[in-house]
């Protein structure tokens, strides 16, 4: 009996799967000086963009791919990919009467109305959609207290000095193969800086879809918070289904300078796959924060669904004393996902700390991995961490890994983990049928209890969409 | 009326030749207590799983009506929601899911399977707090996960008050003394007590006769290697007692 309920969640589609007939300016596929050039120049770029670019691209050209993580892919090949796809008539639009309405379409079937966003929620949307961004609300509310919130292009034109300052700060372009690939060639992204003092009156959100055939999605986000400022920042992603696998590389930088907050928080999920693993994106991102001055605060909360392979660790760099780094994760592999994420956590000011929390959630023949890092510099007086990583399994054939990498320079330190592995039990769900509870309505009972801590971090406005996620994707197979 | 009827069931552990019910006959009507008594091995907390639908075990013979109806063409949630309630010997823990959401999740559920509106949070709770005052329960227990770090007496307690908020017409507690100080015991007995009514039956599997003391039964069963082999009345515990199973383990072979 339950094992039948358990096979239509597992088999449940992609409920996201659609495709928008939108007509795209695109380049033709391939990588190399021109490509990146062409895209430079399609985007108007000052001239030290470009070089930027170039010299990350020659970076690239003497890297390898890394093949450490515990995932299985076949090779990708990066000359058969599309570097640039804009939707053609996105130039230059004040308002949401002016977007395509296939564009809005598609984000009423995603269930992210933009104009209820606007009337209900209070939230700025910067929506990527492909490479450009589409529209931006709310700006001018954001101006007031002198908040700079744009699509990167925009700030390569408006702010330079700002771009040319954090750009690659915390990230450079030699850090990985596929961040050096991403500065090369990124398209788009979002821009965020919030001045000194200032707390920024919205959550600010960015949804990303991918959608031209074979269009590799880059994506460049940039968020900095000014001494004593703070902002929230929620990131949340759908893709249409695709036959074809799709690479993902995307780079995100927070700076925190001294007593500053920025709290990141992301739902993804991209298409992962048929049930065999045929087709889905390929999630290679960099993410990571400094915390630059004193007292300065960064906060990563994930909900990953989505995705063939992820591949993915947002870190902390805790530069300033005192400061704070936080990690809360829920990933969730189902059929023949793969997902190796986790985070790092670089203790280098005095009385730093970091909590990682860590929920690893595998069904049907999926891998899952934990992979975390907390290394505690020589300077770091007094410096503490505490991990938590769990995992959970759902049935027989998938597996959850966890690798944690404890590096400690200072005897000061205080360094804790703990980790559990657990199964949902068909003691589990007997007790609830025995209680009158369906077996889907146990399995979502166990598993938002299981991810509880780290869903209570998530804002509001993400709790409810990350709610219905999990009982669309997380309620997987127990048996 | 009877509120439960098992007729010569038989049933084994699935992918596994060795029978473990050898013919079960009892009968429970509303209002009665019945208890069935044995060692370790000899199919008690089987019969108590079988009634309640989990899975594992092949019924290879026989029937059980549960209020009329076929108990064995239910799944198990169903059977809770017409009214069969399991008091587990080994309550599960549920990390992170909070016991009034999961009460009033299972609430609602068996409402909503007898055609009551669902009860609304506000509702819940003051409900709740009733059932506490008539158990004299905390109803502390609330507010913390499923069993989560619950000691053995808090467990078969959260058991207890399970069933007063469901409010069932045929109670299994199976093994509820198991593990219980003297305290917690008679804290456990109490509570179920109170939930005796001329409407509802009541199955409490024990090994020890010591359990009876506060629970009393209506009728005693002596089940001995899958068989119920003796029925009577209080006594034949204080009987058991004293005699031992060996002597109706020689009974029955003889």
């Amino acid at each position: 009996m339950s094992t039948e309920i358990l096979d239509e969640f597992t088999s449940q589609d992609y409920k996201y799967g659609f495709y928008t007939d939108v007509e795209a300016d695109s380049l033709p596929p391939g990588l190399s000086r021109e490509t990146i050039a062409l895209i430079s120049k399609k985007k108007n770029e000052p001239h030290w963009m470009l070089e930027w670019r170039l010299k990350a691209y020659e970076r690239f050209l003497k890297m390898k791919e890394p093949h450490w993580a515990f995932v299985e892919y076949p090779p990708v090949d990066y000359q058969s990919i599309v570097y640039y796809s804009a939707p053609k008539k996105a130039q230059a639009l004040k308002s949401l009467d002016e977007v395509d309405p296939e564009i809005l379409k598609t984000y009423e079937k995603l269930g992210i109305p933009l104009h209820e966003q606007k009337a209900l929620a209070g939230v700025a949307v910067d929506a990527v959609f492909d490479s450009v961004s589409v529209v931006t609300t709310f700006k001018k509310q954001l101006e007031e207290v002198g908040v700079i919130f744009c699509s990167m292009s925009e700030a390569i034109q408006n702010h330079p000095e700002l771009v040319q300052r954090y750009l690659g700060s915390v990230v450079p372009a030699s850090d990985n193969f596929f961040s050096a690939l991403n500065s090369a060639v990124f398209t788009d992204g979002s821009f965020c800086y919030v001045p000194k003092g200032v707390r920024c009156p919205l959550e600010l959100s960015t949804y990303f879809r991918i959608n031209a055939a074979k269009t590799g999605q880059f994506e460049r986000t940039l968020i900095v918070a000014d001494e004593g400022s703070y902002v929230s920042y929620m990131e949340g992603c759908t893709a249409p289904m695709r036959d074809e696998n799709q690479l993902h590389a995307a780079v995100v930088e927070l700076v925190a300078l001294g007593n500053a907050q920025i709290k990141y928080s992301t739902i993804q999920n991209w298409y992962p796959g048929d049930k065999d693993g045929k087709g889905g994106i390929y999630n290679f991102v960099t993410k990571r924060g400094l915390c630059a001055g004193e007292n300065a605060k960064i906060s990563w909360t994930q909900v990953e669904t989505g995705s063939s392979i992820t591949w993915k660790y947002p870190s902390c760099i805790l530069k300033g004393d005192n400061s704070v780094g936080e990690f809360y994760s829920v990933a969730i592999t189902n059929n023949k996902q793969q997902a190796d994420t986790g985070t790092k956590m670089i203790h280098i000011g005095k009385n730093t700390k970091s909590t990682i929390v860590s929920k690893g959630i595998s069904a049907g023949r999926s891998q899952n991995a934990y992979r975390g890092q907390v290394k505690i510099m020589k300077s770091a007086e007094n410096a503490r961490n505490f991990s938590q990583c769990d995992s959970m399994l759902m049935g027989n054939e998938c597996g959850a890994h966890t690798f944690p990498y404890i590096e400690v320079k200072n005897p000061t330190a205080t360094v804790e983990h703990e980790a559990s592995t657990s199964k949902i039990g068909e003691d589990q769900i007997f007790y609830c049928n025995q209680r009158g509870i369906s077996t889907e309505d146990a399995v979502s009972m166990i598993v938002h209890g299981f991810c509880k801590e780290v869903l209570a971090e998530l804002p509001m406005e993400f709790a409810v969409e990350a709610r219905r996620l999990l009982e669309i994707s997380l309620e997987g197979s127990v048996g | 009326m009877s509120l439960l009827k098992i007729t010569d069931l038989r049933a084994k552990i699935e992918g596994d030749g060795r029978e473990i019910l050898k013919g079960i006959n009892l009968e429970i009507k509303a209002g009665e207590v019945h208890a069935i008594m044995g060692v370790n091995g000899s199919g008690k907390s089987t019969l108590a799983n079988i009634l309640g639908g989990k899975e594992g075990y092949e019924v290879t013979n026989g029937s059980i009506q549960f209020d009329g109806k076929d108990l064995l063409e239910m799944d198990p949630e169903v059977r809770a929601r017409e009214g069969l309630f399991l008091a587990f010997q080994y309550p599960v823990e549920l990390p992170g899911v909070l016991t009034t959401y999961f009460l009033r999740t299972a609430l609602n559920s068996v409402r909503q399977h007898r055609g009551l509106p669902a009860m609304a949070v506000r509702e819940f709770a003051a409900f709740v707090k009733e059932k506490a005052k008539l158990l004299e329960l905390s109803d502390e227990l609330l507010q913390r996960a499923v069993n989560e770090g619950f000691s053995g007496g808090e467990k078969k307690r959260n058991e207890v008050f399970q069933m007063a908020v469901l409010e069932p017409k045929l109670a299994i507690l199976d093994e509820t003394d198991s593990g219980l100080d003297i305290d917690a015991l008679k804290t456990v007995a109490q509570g179920v007590n109170r939930l005796r009514s001329s409407e509802r039956g009541m199955l409490v599997i024990t090994h020890y006769q010591r359990l009876l003391n506060y629970i009393v039964p209506d009728v005693v069963h002596v089940m001995v290697d899958g068989r119920i082999v003796q029925s009577g009345g209080k006594e034949l515990a204080l009987e058991l007692e004293s005699r031992g199973y060996a002597d109706f383990k020689e009974s029955v072979s003889a």
